[in-house]
C-alpha cells in the first residue's frame, strides 16, 4: 500500500528528528530543523530546488554535489550570494540529502563548482530576474531602474525598496531555471573571486565537526562485517561458540554475508577478531581476471581485448611504419600500478531501516544513486529511502563508503535497529575499489630537424561497463542479492594523446575484458598515468632532439592560454633553457635536476604546467622533491584560496602516489593492508610549493579537484632524468627500483 | 563489567566496559561521547587518534584505557571551541589548514605537545614532530605554516 505523501513526510521527520537531537546549534554542515524543507521541489530544472528565501531575508541553498573537504561550502555560498546580493554568512547550505537536494549527479570529475555550481548560479540568476520583476510591480518602476542590494530590490543608487521575502509573500518562485538569465557582470562582483574562509574549518580543528563516524541514534548498535579469507569466498562454517564469552554479541548471516553486532563498539571489534569462520573459494566475480601481481603488466598485454577504440587519428603515420633515412624512432613503455584511495578514516555508515522506510547517513559521493540502489535492494519505493550526506574522511573517488552504506542497511533490516558499520584499516586497504593499473606503449618518429613526424599511443586499460547503475557492492554479491555486474573506472582513456602539434597522430585504447581487482574512479581517473606517459615521452623526444623541454613544448602549442600557463610556470621557476639531462656528475652523492610537465585536462578543461626540482641520493636511490612550481588557468576562480588548497592536495597526493604507492595482491586477495605495507608521503617529505594562479573573471569555472594531479608524475620523472640521465617508466619510484636503475639495472 | 576511572580534560570520568583492556580511543568515543578523536587505523600507524597523556602525545587506539587511569588525558575537545579556539587552533583556522579534517585533531595534539617542549621550533622540528601523523588530502604545507604561526616563528604567514 502506498502511504500518502503527508504520512510519508511525517515518518521522515520522525526519523530525521532523532538525529537532530544529538546536534548543538547551527553547524557548518548540518542545518537545524532541515526536515522543515521536506516536500520541497527536487527537480533539477526548478529554481525552488536550489534555494529558499526566508522571511528574515536569509537564504538556504540546496546542492546535490557535496563538500569533500574541497571548499564547496563557502564557494557555493559565494556563487548564490553574488547573484542574489545576499552576504554568504546569511546563507545556509544543505548538501547531498536525497530528500532535500536536487540530484545534480555524483560529486566527482572536478565538476562540483564547474557544473553543480554553475547550475546553482543559473538558479540564483533566474531568481534575481524574478525578484526584479516582482520589485518593478511593487515599486511601480521599470526593471531597468532597479537593482538588488543586500536582500532588497530598490531603485538604483538608493532608497528603501522592498525585501525579497516581502516580494515573494512566503511563496516559492515556481519558475524553471532560465538558461538565458544573465549572470552579474564581473566588475560588480562582491563575493566571487575572494578567498573567504571555509565555515567548516573552525569545527574541524576543534574536534566539534560531526562526521558520519560520529552519528549516534537511540538504540543504535555497532556492527563489523566479517570478510572472507579470499575475495568472493563461500562461507562454510561459523563457530558461534568462539564468541560465546562476549556479552550481548550476535551474528547476522545471509549466505556469505556475515556480520557481528554489539551494543558497544569495542565489543563488536572483539567479536570480529574472535569469531572463527571457514571459507572456500567461490566463483570469480564478473570481470575479475587472473591475479598475478608479479606478472601484472605482461598479463595485461596478454589479456583478452573486448575491442580497440581509436581516440585520435590524423595525418601521415608512414614515418613510423617506414622511417625515411635520418629519421630516428623512439619507443617506450610506461607502467602504472593499482592504487588505493587510502582515505584516512575507514568507511563508515549508519542506517535505520524500518518496515516501510529507511534512512542512511553516508559519506557517499552519490547519495541519490545510493538511495536508489538501497530502495531496490530493500524493496522500498524510491522516495521512502533517504540518504543523508555526512562528511567522511576525504575520499577521492568512490572508496568503501557505498559498500558500508549498503551493509548498514542490510544489517539494520535484519536486527530491526539502527546500525553503525565501521570498516577496519585492513578492510579499507583491502576491500575499497582500486584505481586500475594502466599500461601504455608510445612510439615516435623524429626527423633530422627534431620535428615529430609521427606519434603513436597504445594503451591497455580495463573496460568499464556502460550505463552501470551502481558500482557493484560487496555485500550484495556475498548475500546472493541481485545487482548488475560490471566495472567502474571513470573516463580513463582521456589524455593518452599529446596536446602538441605532431605530423601524424594515432592513439588507440585496447579495452581489456578483465582486471585482477574491483575498480572505481580514483582522482583524475586514468589521466594521471596517461599524462605520466605522454609528458615523459615528450621529454624523451626533446632529449633526443637536444632541445630545452620548455622550448620543445612551446614550439608545438597553439593554445594561447596554454602557452601563457607554460611560460608563467617557467618564469616563476627561473627556468634556465638547456636540454636535459643536465651535466651529470657521476661521483656526486646527491644529484639534482629540474623537470617540467604540461596538461590540458581532457583537452578542453583546466590547463596546468608544473615544474619540479629533485634531489636523488645515489647510494640509496631515494628521491626527494625539493620544490614544486605550479601555474594554472582554471577559468573563473570562485575562491582562490580553496583553489590553491585543491592544488596543494593534488600535488602532494600525487607525489605520494608516484614515489610510494602500489597495491600488492596474491591469488586470494590484496595483501598491502595497512600504512606499513602501503606507505604514503609523510610530513618530512613534503616540498616547498609555489603557485601562479590565473584568475579569469569573465570565463566559466573549469574545475580544480583533479587536473593538477596529472602532470605531477612526469614532472618528477623528468626532473630525475635531468638529474641522473636515467629514465624512470614504472611507478612507484621506490628507492630500490631507483637504485637499480641508477646502477644500470 | 570493569569499572575504569579516568581524568579527561580536567574532569573525572567513569567508564564501564566488558573488557578491562578496552583501548582509550573506544572509551573516549563510544563511552564518553568525545568523538573529536578519530579512528584511523587501530595500528598506531596514522596518528588520527592522538591524545595527550601527561602532556605527551599517545596513540589512543593502542593504549589501554586502564594504563592511563591516574594521568591527565587531554583530547582535542580539551583545547578550545570554534568560538574560543586555543591559539594553536586559531593558527590552523587562520591558515585554513584542513581539508577533510579527519586527521586534523591528531595533528593538532601532536603539535601541541611539540610546542609545549619546543616553543620556537624550526620547520624541520615541526615536520619531524608530525612525521607519525598521516594526511591524505595534502594539507601538510598549511599545517606546517599554522604550527610555525602559532609559535610566532618566521615561516608562518
Amino acid at each position: 500500500m502506498r502511504l500518502s505523501r503527508r504520512a510519508f513526510l511525517a515518518g521522515l521527520t520522525a526519523t530525521g528528528g532523532a538525529l537532530v537531537v544529538g546536534f548543538g546549534p547551527a553547524r557548518a554542515q548540518t542545518v537545524p530543523n532541515a526536515d522543515r524543507f521536506l516536500g520541497k521541489s527536487l527537480a533539477p530544472d526548478a529554481v525552488d530546488s536550489y534555494l529558499v528565501i526566508h522571511a528574515d531575508g536569509s537564504v538556504t541553498i540546496f546542492t546535490g554535489r557535496v563538500d569533500l573537504g574541497t571548499g564547496h561550502r563557502i564557494s557555493m555560498r559565494q556563487i548564490a550570494g553574488e547573484e542574489l546580493d545576499v552576504a554568504p554568512e546569511r546563507i545556509a547550505l544543505i548538501e547531498g540529502d536525497s530528500a532535500l537536494t536536487p540530484n545534480q549527479g555524483a560529486t566527482g570529475g572536478s565538476y562540483g563548482v564547474a557544473r553543480g555550481g554553475s547550475q546553482l548560479r543559473q538558479a540564483a540568476a533566474t531568481a534575481r530576474q524574478a525578484l526584479l520583476t516582482l520589485g518593478a510591480a511593487k515599486l511601480g518602476r521599470p526593471e531597468a531602474d532597479l537593482e538588488l542590494a543586500d536582500g532588497r530590490v530598490r531603485v538604483r543608487g538608493g532608497g528603501a525598496g522592498a525585501g525579497y521575502a516581502e516580494l515573494l509573500g512566503d511563496k516559492p518562485f515556481n519558475v524553471k531555471l532560465d538558461p538565458k538569465a544573465p549572470f552579474k557582470a564581473s566588475d560588480r562582483f562582491r563575493f566571487i573571486g575572494k578567498s573567504l574562509p571555509r565555515p567548516d574549518v573552525p569545527e574541524k580543528v576543534t574536534g566539534t565537526h560531526r562526521y558520519v563516524h560520529d552519528v549516534t541514534l537511540p538504540g543504535m548498535v555497532h556492527a563489523r562485517v566479517i570478510r572472507p579469507s579470499m575475495d568472493g569466498g563461500v562461507l562454510t562454517a561459523v563457530d558461534e561458540a568462539s564468541i560465546g564469552h562476549l556479552p550481548g554479541v550476535r551474528t547476522i548471516r545471509q549466505q556469505n554475508f556475515l556480520a557481528v553486532v554489539a551494543d558497544r563498539e569495542w565489543d563488536a571489534v572483539r567479536a570480529a577478531t574472535a569469531l572463527k569462520t571457514s571459507w572456500m573459494p567461490g566463483p570469480p566475480a564478473a570481470g575479475i581476471g587472473t591475479r598475478d601481481h608479479a606478472g601484472l603488466y605482461d598479463g595485461m598485454k596478454a589479456a583478452r581485448v573486448v575491442r580497440d577504440q581509436e581516440i585520435a587519428k590524423r595525418g601521415d603515420l608512414t614515418a613510423l611504419a617506414a622511417p625515411p633515412a635520418g629519421t630516428r624512432t623512439l619507443s617506450a613503455e610506461y607502467r602504472w600500478p593499482f592504487q588505493t584511495h587510502g582515505s584516512m578514516g575507514p568507511s563508515c555508515a549508519v542506517a535505520d531501516v524500518k518496515a516501510d522506510r529507511a534512512t542512511i547517513w553516508s559519506s557517499s559521493q552519490g547519495t541519490h544513486n545510493l538511495a536508489g540502489t538501497c530502495a531496490r535492494v530493500l524493496g522500498l519505493e524510491r522516495p521512502r529511502v533517504r540518504v543523508i550526506y555526512m562528511d567522511g574522511a576525504g575520499s577521492y573517488g568512490p572508496n568503501g563508503n557505498d559498500d558500508a552504506g549498503m551493509e548498514a542497511a542490510l544489517i539494520s533490516k535484519a536486527v530491526g535497529k539502527p546500525v553503525r558499520v565501521q570498516w577496519s584499516r585492513q578492510e579499507e586497504h583491502g576491500q575499497d575499489p582500486k584505481g586500475p593499473a594502466q599500461l601504455l606503449q608510445l612510439r615516435a618518429a623524429v626527423d633530422p630537424d627534431g620535428q615529430v613526424a609521427a606519434w603513436d599511443s597504445q594503451a591497455w586499460l580495463p573496460m568499464a561497463t556502460a550505463n552501470l547503475p551502481h558500482l557493484p557492492l560487496l555485500s550484495l554479491d556475498a548475500a546472493g542479492l541481485p545487482q548488475t555486474p560490471g566495472r567502474s573506472t571513470g573516463l580513463i582513456y582521456q589524455n593518452i594523446d599529446p596536446p602538441y602539434a605532431v605530423g601524424g597522430l594515432n592513439a588507440v585504447v585496447h579495452w581489456l575484458a578483465e582486471a585482477p581487482l574491483r575498480t572505481s574512479a580514483f582522482r583524475a581517473p586514468g589521466k594521471v598515468a596517461n599524462t605520466f606517459a605522454v609528458e615523459s615521452f615528450t621529454d624523451e623526444i626533446a632529449a633526443l632532439a637536444k632541445v630545452d623541454p620548455v622550448e620543445f613544448r612551446l614550439r608545438r602549442l597553439s593554445n594561447a592560454r596554454g602557452v601563457e600557463v607554460l611560460r608563467r610556470c617557467a618564469a616563476k621557476m627561473g627556468w634556465q633553457p638547456r636540454p636535459s639531462p643536465g651535466p651529470v656528475n657521476r661521483s656526486a652523492a646527491v644529484l639534482t635536476g629540474r623537470g617540467i610537465a604540461y596538461v590540458h585536462y581532457k583537452h578542453d578543461e583546466t590547463i596546468v604546467a608544473m615544474g619540479m626540482e629533485v634531489a636523488v641520493e645515489r647510494a640509496t636511490g631515494k628521491i626527494r622533491v625539493t620544490r614544486v612550481v605550479c601555474a594554472q588557468d582554471c577559468g573563473l576562480m570562485i575562491n582562490p584560496d580553496c583553489v590553491q588548497a585543491q592544488l596543494e592536495g593534488n600535488i602532494i597526493q600525487t607525489i605520494s602516489r608516484t614515489l610510494h604507492e602500489e597495491v600488492v595482491f596474491d591469488r586470494d586477495r590484496v595483501t598491502s593492508l595497512d600504512w606499513a605495507s602501503y606507505p604514503i608521503l609523510t610530513f618530512v617529505e613534503v616540498p616547498a610549493l609555489e603557485f601562479d594562479l590565473i584568475q579569469r573573471l569573465d570565463q566559466p569555472p573549469l574545475g580544480v579537484g583533479e587536473a593538477a594531479s596529472t602532470p605531477v608524475p612526469a614532472a618528477l620523472a623528468n626532473a630525475v632524468f635531468d638529474a641522473t640521465g636515467v629514465r624512470l617508466r614504472t611507478v612507484p619510484f621506490r628507492p630500490e627500483r631507483v637504485k637499480a636503475a641508477l646502477a644500470g639495472g | 563489567m570493569a569499572k575504569l576511572s579516568l581524568r579527561v580534560n580536567g574532569s573525572p570520568r567513569e567508564v564501564e566496559s566488558a573488557d578491562p583492556d578496552i583501548p582509550l580511543l573506544y572509551a573516549l568515543r563510544d563511552h564518553l561521547g568525545l568523538t573529536g578523536t578519530h579512528f584511523g587505523c587501530g595500528l598506531a600507524q596514522c596518528g588520527a587518534c592522538t591524545v595527550l597523556v601527561g602532556g605527551r602525545p599517545v596513540r589512543s587506539c593502542v593504549t589501554p584505557a586502564r594504563a592511563v587511569a591516574n594521568q591527565d588525558v587531554t583530547t582535542i575537545e580539551g583545547l578550545g571551541t570554534p568560538a574560543r579556539p586555543d591559539p594553536l587552533q586559531a593558527a590552523f583556522i587562520a591558515e585554513q589548514a584542513a581539508q577533510c579534517g579527519f586527521c586534523t585533531a591528531g595533528i593538532v595534539m601532536s603539535a601541541k605537545a611539540l610546542l609545549a617542549t619546543t616553543p620556537r621550533p624550526t620547520r624541520q622540528q615541526v615536520t619531524d614532530a608530525l612525521a607519525g601523523n598521516l594526511c591524505r588530502c595534502g594539507s601538510h604545507d598549511r599545517v606546517v605554516r599554522a604550527v610555525l604561526r602559532a609559535a610566532g616563528a618566521p615561516g608562518g604567514r
